[in-house]
């Protein structure tokens, strides 16, 4: 069997003294589709961070890529990482944020090309030939000079995806990307996605509150619960008959709405 | 180079001079205060005036004198008053300018402390039949209090912090002793280090008394009598 | 002595004051930037040199830095003339004043747009300059218009170590003259409106700004 693409081994993640994550164990193929749904405060967001290194690890081992993500490996085993080496493995990830965070003071097609011009050197008509083809992608050709203050909420994500796409990440990661958007804008931004899916073979990691998204898009559907995965499974099978009594009492709760 | 060392036994023999005159500083700071609050308060609610003419010539006096340097009114004071047969001592017209002053400062916070105050609050006194000045006293200020500590706090030590301009009218203050005893001695690095530290010293002790006022206080206000 | 010598001395007296302010806002505005910058990112013995320069300056008064500074460092072998102390003094006095409105407008930057930075893999010193410092710099802009006006204020000091700016002319007039109400009204108002011809161009700088975090200008 392959290696997978990422993997949690024994990770142990705290808040001062709250714990999250407690020798938590996970992986996602390559290829792999994965939706993440369960209660509020249940840790979602918080692995999706430590996976873009926005939150640090106290204990055990995240892969990506056969790589420890928060390590480096020596003579002497593995030591915590150095800013070299996390600029390094930020090349396989990119994320799309709930609320856009798109750079105010940047245009669109600015926005999107920034980072493959200071990051990855590419020279400007590089980065504005990738960031034609993305605005394509999303349906936003025609916003490319507009700034992120002039766009719809769906409009600002859609540019969202783009500017995480132009880094050409191999994992995708989706944080609630659609729910900071009113009820008429979601779908505008689920097409990119459910197009991404179909296009490209990337791997995603997405949490949202869209079941019927989740249940359409994904290889495979984990329901989280106090910083643990209770259950997990292909999506007809958890959202048509779920095995725990916690999937179910969510999944109930969340049809009754 | 006889100035580069300091003299411990010249600084010993200044500093009762030095604190001696510290008590005219903190007087100054005192009765300053009390009419900055006097004159902020009063601004404040004049900008709360039903009248728009009253509204708008007390936001052009609070914005001129916010907008001019406080030396010039201490002049301004101490020079013209007497034309129009006002004399006042030295004390009291730095007093004078220092209230002016901060009161145009403290009225911005004052203002601000009663906006923030619920509108239904007003509406209830006005519910409960209670007149406009009632209204203010004890239903408004004393909500209002609390928010405003902090900041009424860091202008009284602004102002604490430039009373050495009233040494420029000839008040005997830390800033003006002090130079007085290095022209005499020749030797300015004791008395001005010495006179910078007390209000370093000041400042800091007082950040904290208002810190603690604050924490003290009342969530819920006071009852004013 | 005629009205119009007067406001002829008095103008004069306030191209010195326009001097100074000229001077000493450039210097504010580099220790305001350096130490602001020192005081958020630098390691720890040179962050706490920086937050000695800015209580020492904020905890005393400009005036008795200005003396220090005339009166006291000629004994350390350092002699400056009564200018340069004064645009010295004022401008180390306002400049610590200003670190606390860079540190306050990074601080006031949206968490996510770090974060966002982060995700798209820009180095540290990327995401300061291209990312969170050209969103601060607007909200720079209107603290340091007050700071300006505080400046400008505080010129008056330097007549106390005999310049001849517009408050040092207007005493010396007042003492030779009996045209004090006069004199005294027309330097409040020549102060007056210097104080609102900043407060309007930094209104417009700052109109000019915003309008860029929205279309054009800073990205560029
Ligand atoms: N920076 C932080 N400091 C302290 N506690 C935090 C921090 N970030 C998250 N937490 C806590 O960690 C827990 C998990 O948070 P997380 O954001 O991962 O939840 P989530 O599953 O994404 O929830 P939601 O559906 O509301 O987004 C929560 O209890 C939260 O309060
Ligand atoms: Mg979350």
């Amino acid at each position: 069997m392959s290696q997978p693409l990422i993997e949690f081994q024994g990770v142990e993640k705290r808040f001062g003294d709250t714990v999250i994550f407690k020798d938590f164990n996970f992986s996602v193929e390559d290829g792999e589709i994965v939706s993440i749904i369960g209660p509020s405060g249940s840790g979602k967001s918080t692995l999706l961070r430590i996976l873009m290194t926005l939150e640090g690890i106290e204990g055990g081992v995240v892969n990506v890529a056969g790589e420890p993500l928060w390590h480096k490996r020596t003579a002497n085993g593995l030591v915590p990482a150095d800013n070299k080496h996390l600029h390094r493995m930020r090349h396989h990830l990119g994320m799309v944020f709930q609320h856009f965070n798109l750079f105010p003071h940047m245009s669109v097609k600015r926005n999107i090309t920034e980072a493959p011009m200071r990051v990855q050197g590419k020279t400007k008509a590089e980065a504005e030939a990738i960031a034609d083809e993305l605005l394509e992608l999303v349906g936003m050709s025609d916003k490319a000079d507009m700034y992120p203050n002039e766009l719809s909420g769906g409009q600002k994500q859609r540019v969202g995806i783009a500017r995480a796409l132009a880094m050409q990440p191999s994992i995708l990661l989706l944080d609630e990307i659609t729910s900071a958007l009113d009820p008429e804008l979601v779908d505008e931004v689920l097409d990119v996605i459910r197009n991404l899916a179909k296009k490209h073979s990337f791997t995603m990691l997405l949490v949202t509150h869209e079941m019927y998204f989740a249940r359409e898009i994904s290889d495979r559907v984990c329901f989280f619960d106090q910083g643990a995965i209770v259950e997990e499974g292909e999506p007809e099978q958890i959202f048509t008959a779920p095995k725990e009594t916690r999937t179910q009492a969510f999944l109930n709760a969340y049809m009754s709405q | 180079m006889n100035g580069f060392d300091w003299d411990w036994q010249f600084t010993f023999e200044v500093m009762p001079t030095i604190l001696e005159a510290a008590k005219v500083t903190l007087l100054a700071t005192l009765l300053g205060s009390c009419l900055a609050i006097v004159v902020g308060l009063s601004f404040a609610l004049l900008r709360r005036s039903g009248f728009f003419l009253v509204r708008s010539i007390t936001y052009w006096i609070v914005e001129f004198v916010r907008s001019t340097p406080l030396l010039v009114q201490i002049f301004f004071l101490y020079y013209v008053m007497p034309e129009f047969g006002i004399s006042m001592s030295p004390l009291l017209t730095g007093v004078l300018a220092l209230g002016l002053h901060y009161g145009a400062y403290l009225s911005e916070v004052f203002r601000s402390g009663i906006d923030g105050v619920e509108k239904g609050q007003w509406e209830a006194s006005r519910a409960l039949n209670l007149s406009v000045f009632d209204t203010y006293k004890d239903i408004v200020l004393p909500q209002a209090l609390r928010p405003m500590i902090p900041a009424t706090g860091n202008y009284i030590i602004a102002m604490f912090k430039e009373t050495p301009q009233l040494s420029a009218i000839t008040l005997l203050e830390m800033l003006q002793v002090a130079k007085i005893i290095g022209s005499e001695n020749f030797r300015y690095l004791e008395p001005f280090t010495l006179v910078g530290v007390l209000y370093l010293l000041f400042s800091l002790i007082a950040a904290y008394g208002i810190h603690c006022v604050e924490r003290r206080f009342p969530k819920e206000g006071i009852t004013l009598k | 002595m005629p009205f119009g010598e007067i406001i002829s001395i008095l103008l004069e007296g306030a191209l010195v004051t326009l001097k100074i302010v000229a001077l000493a806002l450039p210097l504010a505005a580099v220790m305001a930037f350096g130490f602001g910058m020192l005081r958020l990112y630098a390691p720890k013995p040179i962050k706490y040199l920086a937050i000695i320069y800015i209580e020492f300056f904020r905890g005393t008064s400009a005036l008795i830095q200005l003396y220090w500074i005339y009166f006291v460092l000629p004994f350390f072998g350092f002699s400056f003339d009564a200018m340069t102390a004064g645009v010295v003094a004022l401008g180390l006095n306002i400049g610590a004043y200003g670190t606390e409105v860079v540190r306050g407008a990074m601080a006031s930057v949206p968490k996510g747009q770090y974060e966002a930075a982060v995700a798209l893999n820009f180095s540290s010193t990327q995401r300061l300059w291209r990312i969170l410092m050209p969103q601060a710099l607007v909200n720079m802009i209107p603290p340091f218009g007050n700071l300006a006006i505080e400046l400008v204020k505080a010129t008056s000091l330097v007549s106390l170590i005999t310049i001849a700016d517009l408050t040092y002319r207007a005493k010396a007039l007042a003492d030779m003259t009996l045209q004090v109400t006069e004199i005294f009204a027309v330097v409040l108002v020549l102060y007056f409106l210097f104080a609102q011809v900043l407060a309007i161009g930094f209104r417009v700088l700052e109109k000019k700004l915003s309008r860029g975090l929205g279309r054009g200008g800073l990205g560029q």
